[in-house]
């Protein structure tokens, strides 16, 4: 379709890959100079993964309509199954033994661990997917807490694998992959999933298929009346939704390097849904910008400790009092500017 | 042939009989009525035909395939389009995008070729947009394509509505009060927008309508239904002197 573009108007650039690369390199570059210290750097991926989250979480609230509010459980079984992978295969553990591979090879098999979190979170999807067939709304919102609690409980229970004490040691794989090369990895692998995560929802939901998911939340009649099948396209939703938290899971247990179930309790939860409802329903760059403001929030009110759940929840209720459609609405950002539309141009097919 | 066969269904909500016992044959390329008392139960015949219920006993035969049981989406893959008394148009989609979802069911690409953007994908979104276009254009609706269904006027937002379930390609086209909520202009205009509609796309229309005007002036053939049961079947001169139905529409003493 690029040259169809080019030839309908030459001023439609796609500026994206420009404007994400140089931010990259750029990003890099300051991290390696030694410009970024290590806080900041955190302070990054924390942002990256926030923009996974609250991206994926608006695929169910925003795109579809639905009131998910149990996002940090799949975010629990995203972040044990790829810190399990990942001290398996490239640690030595008193109780998991010596790696299954050379820790080097984490180099090239780290990203694997995460979306194979990824996928087993997809699959937990399942578990508010297939009650969503007959629940709807308020009813639906109870069984993804209840989900939540699930997780977070199953987990606690896990004796083997820390239960309520945690579950440490993906530190050492980073360190692995940071002896073959020194790089800032998990900055890296952060940058590239939260990209990747927001492309890949982009193109869904301009796509004929992933307009099956906006055509429930307007008329989920309409939508069977026109031949969607609607059974499947909640299972799509919820399962590339939790997928991607999953994958925010993973990134995260990889940053801190040590992981506990309370880590994802309603909570967590609580903080992606403030974070889809900053943004903005249904706008994905909504997502991107809340996900970013919320992190520089919660970083700068970190010296008022408690009181900052005081704070976020009390945003909140003035946002919803004031602003009820977020800082976007539903519109992205190219509706605000339409100026920027011919360089961000997407590529109508 | 007969397109359409409805043998004996019944439909009980607990212990209240909406439909009983009804029988139906529609033949290709007709237009036909289906009348009645408020509450008499068109509507649930219409949502027991594309598969909002399984009727509790009798059989829907579509096309020579039995299509009682199946989810709504099936029925609509099997070609019957329909609309609703009230408006239900995706508000948040343009005119354009609401016509393309008719291919849902038929897409031949998944997520993975979605996420890839794959050869297979490009040239389906492509098909699909134009095959889309092309019908817009057959309803003379091609400069709104890219109006949201809300700035449109009520007349023209039914229009697109019924454009969008001709846009399944269907054999059989099921109209839930199409004149519901249109001023007296727009009623005319609507009984010609509908002959038009039949002759052009050649197939049969099925519509429940309280406008005894729309009624007379299309259908070949009226069948009257009050509380769930047959009170008259036949074309629409024999309907209008029956005195069932009169009595079913003004009460015993009008007679």
């Amino acid at each position: 379709m690029d040259n169809a573009i080019t030839l309908v108007n030459k001023k439609h650039i796609n500026l994206w890959p420009a404007v994400l690369g140089g931010g990259a390199l750029i990003i890099l570059g300051l991290v390696l100079g030694g410009v970024i210290n290590q806080y900041i750097q955190t302070v990054l991926m924390f942002i990256g993964i926030n923009i996974i989250l609250s991206a994926s979480l608006n695929i169910v609230n925003g795109y579809m309509g639905e009131f998910s509010c149990g996002h940090g459980g799949f975010m629990l079984v995203g972040a044990y199954t790829s810190s399990i992978l990942s001290v398996l295969f490239f640690t030595k553990s008193p109780w998991l033994g010596a790696p299954l591979l050379p820790p080097s090879s984490a180099v090239f098999l780290f990203p694997l661990v995460i979306i194979g979190g990824g996928i087993v979170a997809a699959f937990a999807g399942l578990l508010v997917a297939i009650p969503s067939f007959k629940t709807r709304d308020d009813y639906l919102a109870i069984i993804t807490i209840a989900a939540n609690f699930i997780f977070v409980s199953l987990v606690n229970n896990l004796e083997f694998i820390g239960g309520s004490r945690g579950f440490m040691g993906m530190k050492t794989t980073i360190y692995a992959m940071e002896d073959v090369a020194d790089l800032p990895f998990t900055l890296i692998w952060t940058m590239v999933f939260s990209t990747l995560s927001v492309f890949l929802i982009r193109r869904l939901m301009r796509s004929t298929f992933g307009k099956g998911i906006s055509s429930i939340r307007h008329d989920e009649i309409s939508a069977e009346i026109m031949g969607v099948n609607t059974n499947n396209m909640k299972i799509v939703a919820f399962m590339v939704s939790s997928g991607l938290a999953g994958i925010a899971g993973g990134l995260f247990a990889h940053v801190l390097g040590f992981i506990n179930p309370s880590s994802f309790n309603i909570m967590k939860s609580t903080e992606c849904l403030v974070m889809v409802y900053l943004g903005g329903m249904g706008s994905l760059s909504g997502s991107v910008l809340s996900a970013v403001v919320f992190t520089f929030l919660l970083e700068v009110m970190r010296p008022l400790q408690i009181l900052k759940w005081v704070i976020i929840p009390l945003m909140l209720i003035l946002l919803m009092q004031f602003r009820p459609e977020g800082l976007m609405g539903n519109r992205e950002l190219t509706d605000i500017f339409p100026k920027l539309k011919p360089y961000f141009k997407r590529r109508d097919l | 042939m007969s397109l359409l066969k409805i043998n004996d269904m019944t439909h009980r909500f607990g212990g209240l009989t909406a439909v009983s016992n009804l029988n139906y044959e529609l033949e290709d390329g007709k237009i036909y009525g289906l009348i009645g008392p408020n509450g008499a139960g068109k509507t649930t015949v219409f949502n027991l035909v594309s598969g909002f219920y399984n009727p509790s006993m009798g059989e829907i035969n579509y096309n020579g395939e039995v299509i009682n049981g199946m989810a709504p989406h099936d029925v609509a893959s099997r070609q019957i389009g329909r609309t609703f008394q009230n408006i239900r148009l995706w508000e948040d989609m343009t005119v354009l995008e609401n016509i393309k979802m008719s291919h849902h069911f038929k897409l031949g690409y998944n997520l993975i070729d979605v996420f890839f953007k794959t050869k297979k994908y490009q040239t389906r979104e492509k098909e699909i947009t134009e095959e889309a276009m092309e019908l817009l254009e057959v309803f003379k609706l091609t400069d709104l394509a890219h109006e949201r269904p809300s700035s449109l006027p009520y007349g023209i937002q039914r229009r697109v509505e019924i454009a969008r379930a001709l846009s399944l390609g269907p054999k059989l086209l099921m109209l839930d009060e199409p004149a519901a909520g249109l001023s007296t202009a727009d009623v005319v205009e609507l009984i010609d927008y509908i002959k038009w509609v039949h002759e052009t796309f050649n197939i049969t229309i099925w519509m429940i309508e309280h406008q005894m005007q729309v009624i007379m002036s299309l259908c070949d053939r009226i069948k009257v239904i009050d509380f769930g049961q047959e009170i008259a079947d036949g074309v629409p001169e024999e309907i209008q002197n029956n005195p069932e139905v009169i009595k079913a529409y003004l009460g015993d003493g009008a007679i």
